[in-house]
């Protein structure tokens, strides 16, 4: 036990104060925060967040495989938005290599990225009114997740670790009945959320446990790197993909909630709203639906089809060596980002011409988001700490990568 | 596969904002710039990042408000060994720059940005921790992602991906 000495440990700096672990494993941290909280009897003095409990090194990890094993990794990173994770590595390494992605395949990525957004908020609407004690929402929340689960099964054969955006396009061919499916879920989806809206918009306790609570300013969460709803819930109107679009997203009208409270309320506003954009988004995506290629012209860096491989023997050789030895790209780096359904998601590439990454780095939404904590809970109650920590929509995975 | 040779002459590239407003108050502190993939790149003397920083946040057309990310990249066995990267955002003029920072392997040390930018705690705290990168005047520079305890730095080139170190 001799290694365990080289540990701090917190102490309380006044004597009218004492130290009170939470987590690693406390229902309301969504996985495995740890929070370290100095309190004066309910009121928090000083609170410190610990990570690194889920690092499991995937930066490092990535360096060891070729660019497309990547695309697996990064689902296991935001688990709740693996799309988006896909999305964001695979547009910037066909940054990397220039490549150009058909409308068709551009299209599908948006559709599927608002529905990963939709998914994403539902969990996390659920599981934050869960954590301040109204526990009927969480069950809504997941019955229309589930729907949303089966539709990337439907696409992908997965319901969760999707890994259908690949380098170049997307894996497969949307299958028959999918755009119907998710036009009947689009359409069916917005009087969902004024159910959950019924539960909690006026309800007079969810208002008291949230309104003035965990109070943040515009210029404390820029200045923390807050991103996202995060942000925007302090009255940033800033929105990549409005204000930087990618992936085709200059093509789609939407509007981007604000809110200028800053409080859990505000939060929470503004996420709901941005589910309600978010179907807007799917309806345009389903009904302009170019047709087309799913993948990109470069035989190279792109799979070829099943078909292909048995009458043409280019397409097997492409594919045994893309599948043996990988694909170079051109030596470089470039820094992608894209809203992820909790902020800034960027992916930092560096090449040195090999077939695989010199360097894959993640910047997570979260971990800074996460910083935002001690400026909104010192001076307040323990259970308004709760609410806070819901109400950055914490994901460890991206957090501790 | 088309692709646009970098531009890495600073002569062609001065009339980019945040590029010349450096070369307007300090030539010396640029070492370099490279656009490249609709990417800037300044690589700028160790000495003056925390000023570069101050000046590029403080700038009244295109104030970078938002340090989006710090990571490290090791290019080991090559001196010198390792590159402190930066990303910048302007949220007004929605413009990006990357800031490059190159240390030596015998003296990885850098000043800390945690005064210009709240954010970079926890990012100079994991960049601190994988790869051994000092910062000098951070406020609590501790490991982030490893145990305290933990020996070595992970995410350096020497580090073996699998097996024993």
């Amino acid at each position: 036990m001799a290694h365990l000495t080289a540990i701090p440990v917190v102490e309380p700096r006044q004597d009218r104060t004492m130290i009170l672990n939470m987590g690693p494993q406390h229902p309301s941290t969504h996985g495995v925060l740890r929070v370290i909280l100095e309190i004066d009897g309910e009121n928090v003095v000083r609170i410190m967040p610990d990570i690194g409990y889920l690092h499991t090194g995937i930066e490092k990890t990535c360096e060891a495989k070729f660019y497309q094993q990547v695309v697996p990794l990064t689902d296991r990173i935001d688990y709740l938005c693996p799309l988006t994770n896909n999305l964001c590595y695979a547009l910037a390494v066909e940054k990397l290599l220039g490549l150009e992605i058909p409308p068709k395949a551009q299209w599908m990525r948006v559709l599927l990225n608002e529905l990963t957004r939709i998914n994403s908020h539902l969990v996390w609407l659920g599981t934050h009114a869960l954590d301040i004690g109204a526990m009927s929402v969480f069950l809504y929340c997941f019955r229309e997740r589930e729907d949303i689960l089966r539709l990337f099964e439907m696409i992908s054969g997965q319901r969760m670790m999707t890994s259908y955006f690949r380098i170049g396009g997307l894996a497969l061919e949307p299958p028959l009945g999918f755009f119907k499916r998710a036009g009947d879920f689009a359409n069916r989806f917005p009087e969902k959320v004024d159910e959950y809206e019924n539960l909690l918009t006026s309800n007079p306790i969810w208002g008291m446990r949230t309104k003035g609570v965990a109070r943040i300013t515009a210029e404390d969460a820029i200045a923390l790197g807050a991103s996202g709803p995060t942000l925007r819930g302090s009255g940033v109107d800033f929105d990549l993909r409005r204000d930087m679009p990618y992936s085709g997203y200059e093509n789609f009208k939407f509007k981007v909630p604000i809110s200028q409270d800053g409080d859990v309320f505000a939060r929470y506003i503004c996420r709901v709203q941005e589910m309600r954009e978010s179907i807007a988004i799917v309806h345009q995506a389903l009904n302009g639906m170019p047709e087309g290629p799913i993948k990109a012209d470069a035989p190279k860096v792109v799979l070829p089809d099943r078909e292909k491989m048995k009458t043409q023997m280019e397409a097997l050789i492409y594919h045994f060596k893309i599948i043996t030895e990988g694909f170079t790209v051109p030596a470089g780096e470039v820094y992608q980002a894209v809203e992820s359904p909790r902020g800034e998601m960027g992916y930092y590439v560096v090449s040195d011409g090999t077939a695989k990454p010199y360097r894959v780095h993640m910047r997570a939404a979260c971990l800074a988001n996460l910083q935002l904590l001690e400026k909104m809970c010192v001076g307040r109650l323990i259970a308004d700490v709760v609410a806070a920590i819901g109400s950055i929509d914490i994901v460890l995975g991206e957090i501790d990568r | 596969m088309p692709s646009v040779p970098a531009i890495t002459d600073l002569e062609q590239l001065k009339d980019h904002p945040a590029l010349a407003l450096l070369l307007a108050w300090n030539p010396a502190a640029v070492q370099s710039a490279k656009y490249d993939r609709d990417e800037i790149t300044i690589c700028v003397d160790r000495c003056y990042v925390r000023d570069v920083c101050v000046l590029l946040m403080d700038d009244k057309n295109c104030p970078f408000n938002f340090l989006a990310d710090v990571t490290c990249v090791d290019w080991y066995p090559s001196e010198p060994r390792f590159e402190i990267v930066y990303h910048l955002l302007s949220i007004a003029q929605r413009e990006r720059v990357r800031l490059k920072v190159r240390l030596e392997s015998a003296s990885p040390m850098v000043e800390s940005v945690t005064s210009v930018w709240p954010a970079a705690n926890f990012f100079e705290r994991e960049v601190f921790d994988l790869f051994g990168i000092r910062f000098t005047g951070h406020p609590y520079l501790r490991r982030l992602m490893m145990p305290e305890d933990w020996e070595g730095h992970p995410l350096r080139k020497d580090y073996p991906v699998e097996g024993y170190r």
